[in-house]
């Protein structure tokens, strides 16, 4: 098993926060919109830098979404940004016609995904996210693992044409990949290589995979662990030619086991290369008040879940 | 003047011709907004707008136009046509198999002239919006213009723009709302009432102005009162009274007609009654 460490933890929406920054930076076509929640996006130093490429909307997805589409048109490069319940469910009907249907250039930047909200519980805590976007025609969607990872996403999908759901969180994560990475939208980054079963994880479950990585190590089994950071479009390559050599596959997520990546995952394979799966994710349910690692655990995402739907994947191998 | 009212009228017959005929042959859409409106556009792309029917996305340098009410596709689509977006033999492709023509205008198929895809109601306002911004940022003069049905202003996003464009100073926005008072399930007094428009937007901080939309010279008049307010501080809008159906007599102001198709007398009495000025598609 591939040694990871990290000095620091930080939370993902700071990666996203500094990479837009730097996008604006980047390019004079940037524009930032939020609807009430630009501290909780880290959205100041972009703002302050650039006010007049900053649209405060208020308490209004709705207008935003179509207000974003709308900037397109003059050849303005918008990214907008609220919590992920917001950003989608609240919002799909003008993602759909203004933005996917209408094939506009609108990055829509959604924190605060998941469980790992915490404490406000389920109202915003939105689990069906991924699934939403996901069958949107042309949707890119992506829900980086850590800090590095979400600041290099925010400038590669800054370069990138077209419609982008960018999925991020709030708690404090793990820095495990490298600062000047090279982000590659649709590009699976192989964490591990190993023999006997693929793990293939996204956004806060990477880190977990390594921890449960490390664990099934001390127990003897070789695992393969791959981040897929793009989910749509899906490295189906990458899958494959893993799952091709390891016979069988645990996919990860912070998301509702209906419509997010272990779906997709499984869809691939029993077209293509029908093999045994686990899915770590929320089993059909409403999140709830309480501390994200307390979350965690009663959701069964913790790195111990993980090795256990292993265990009883590898007894499915053949 | 680039034409006179009587040239105007003269256009807007054959569309409302066009409306009939589009709506007959594939016997489905939307007619009764499209002939209430075929006045305001023509006069907005034949006389109003300063644009090029060589489309380019961006619209630099030109004046933006978005229908938020999609349903009325056939109005927009005649007027693209007889402007010279494209050839006006495409119109017989309305709402039929693999046509750029779809039942809800959108850039999916690339028609020119098309800038965002409506239907779903109450999203247009928001995006030209956006449009209007982008040319402030672009330090683009030009105007967006958008129309609205009254009905669609039941759809809560409305109310999200509209308090957002007088407090962003949106000022190079002109709306307009076909206040023809129907909608499909019946009057908007009897379906939900829209009460007082001119005071609601008054209060939200909008510059109101109230028009004839059936009146060519009053139309023409009230857009280019409309463009002379521009640019001072607050956004415009037109509340332009219609009736729906405008121009065949068994249409005209009743709800019946919103989404219904003339059968083949219908359109025979229909056609019997609009000049065809240009030559039919």
């Amino acid at each position: 098993m591939k040694k990871y460490t990290y000095t620091e933890k930080k939370d993902t929406r700071s990666g996203f926060g500094a990479g837009l920054h730097e996008a604006g930076k980047r390019n004079k076509n940037v524009v930032a919109l939020c609807a009430d929640l630009k501290g909780s996006l880290k959205m100041d130093d972009f703002a302050n830098e650039f006010p007049d490429r900053f649209v405060q909307v208020g308490i209004a997805e709705a207008n935003m979404i179509g207000i974003a589409a709308g900037l397109t048109i003059g050849g303005k490069i918008p990214f907008t940004g609220t919590f992920a319940n917001f950003s989608t469910g609240r919002v799909y009907d003008q993602i759909r016609q203004s933005v996917a249907y209408s094939n506009k250039n609108v990055k829509i930047c959604a924190s605060h995904a998941g469980l790992t909200l915490g404490e406000d519980g389920a109202t915003h805590q939105i689990l069906e996210d991924i699934g939403l976007m996901k069958m949107l025609p042309g949707m890119v969607v992506i829900n980086p693992c850590d800090y590095n990872q979400t600041k290099a996403a925010t400038l590669a999908i800054l370069d990138y044409e077209g419609p982008v759901y960018l999925r991020f969180g709030r708690p404090s994560v793990p820095i495990f990949t490298p600062a000047d990475q090279k982000f590659e939208i649709g590009k699976a980054w192989m964490v591990n290589e190993g023999k006997d079963v693929t793990i293939i994880a996204t956004g806060h479950m990477v880190w977990r995979a390594i921890e449960a990585g490390e664990k099934l190590a001390e127990m003897g089994i070789d695992a393969e662990i791959i981040n897929i950071h793009t989910i749509k479009p899906l490295d189906e390559a990458a899958i494959l030619a893993s799952v091709q050599k390891t016979g069988c596959v645990v996919t990860a997520e912070e998301h509702n086991k209906f419509g997010g990546l272990g779906e997709s995952v499984a869809r691939l394979l029993t077209t293509e290369f029908p093999a045994p799966q686990e899915f770590v994710a929320v089993n059909d349910s409403f999140g709830e008040s309480a501390t994200p690692d307390e979350l965690m655990t009663k959701y069964g995402l913790d790195p111990i879940n993980i090795v256990e739907a292993v265990q009883k994947v590898l007894k499915r191998k053949k | 003047m680039k034409h006179t009212i009587k040239e105007l009228e003269d256009i807007a017959s054959q569309v409302r011709r066009d409306i009939v005929r589009m709506v007959h042959s594939c016997q489905s859409g939307h007619p009764g907004g499209s002939l209430g409106c075929a006045d305001f556009v023509t006069a907005l792309y034949f006389e109003v707008l300063n644009h090029s029917t060589d489309f380019k996305m961006d619209g630099v340098g030109e004046d933006l136009f978005f229908l938020s009410n999609g349903h009325i596709s056939p109005v927009w689509y005649s007027v693209l046509a007889r402007s010279g977006y494209f050839d006006i033999a495409e119109l017989a492709t309305f709402r039929k198999m693999n046509t750029r023509l779809q039942g809800h205008p959108t850039t999916h198929e690339h028609l020119p002239g098309i800038r965002i895809a409506s239907g779903s109601l109450g999203q247009g306002l928001s995006v030209a919006i956006g449009a209007a911004l982008a040319k402030k940022l672009n330090k683009d003069k030009s105007l967006v213009f958008t129309l609205h049905g009254d009905g669609e202003l039941q759809e809560g996003q409305n109310w999200e723009a509209i308090m957002f464009a007088p407090f962003h100073k949106v000022d190079n926005l002109i709306a307009t709302v076909d206040y023809n008072g129907q909608q499909i399930d019946g009057p908007t007094e009897k379906v939900l009432s829209l009460d007082s428009l001119q005071a609601k937007f008054e209060a939200f901080g909008w510059h109101v102005i109230n028009s004839d939309g059936n009146d060519m010279d009053a139309v023409v008049k009230s857009l280019h009162l409309a463009k002379s307010l521009a640019g001072k501080g607050r956004p415009i809008l037109n509340l332009m009274s219609t009736q729906m159906g405008y121009g065949v007599d068994y249409m005209v102001g009743s709800h019946k007609w919103h989404g219904t198709a003339p059968n083949d007398a219908q359109l025979e009495s229909a056609l019997g009654q609009l000049t065809s000025t240009l030559s039919d598609y």
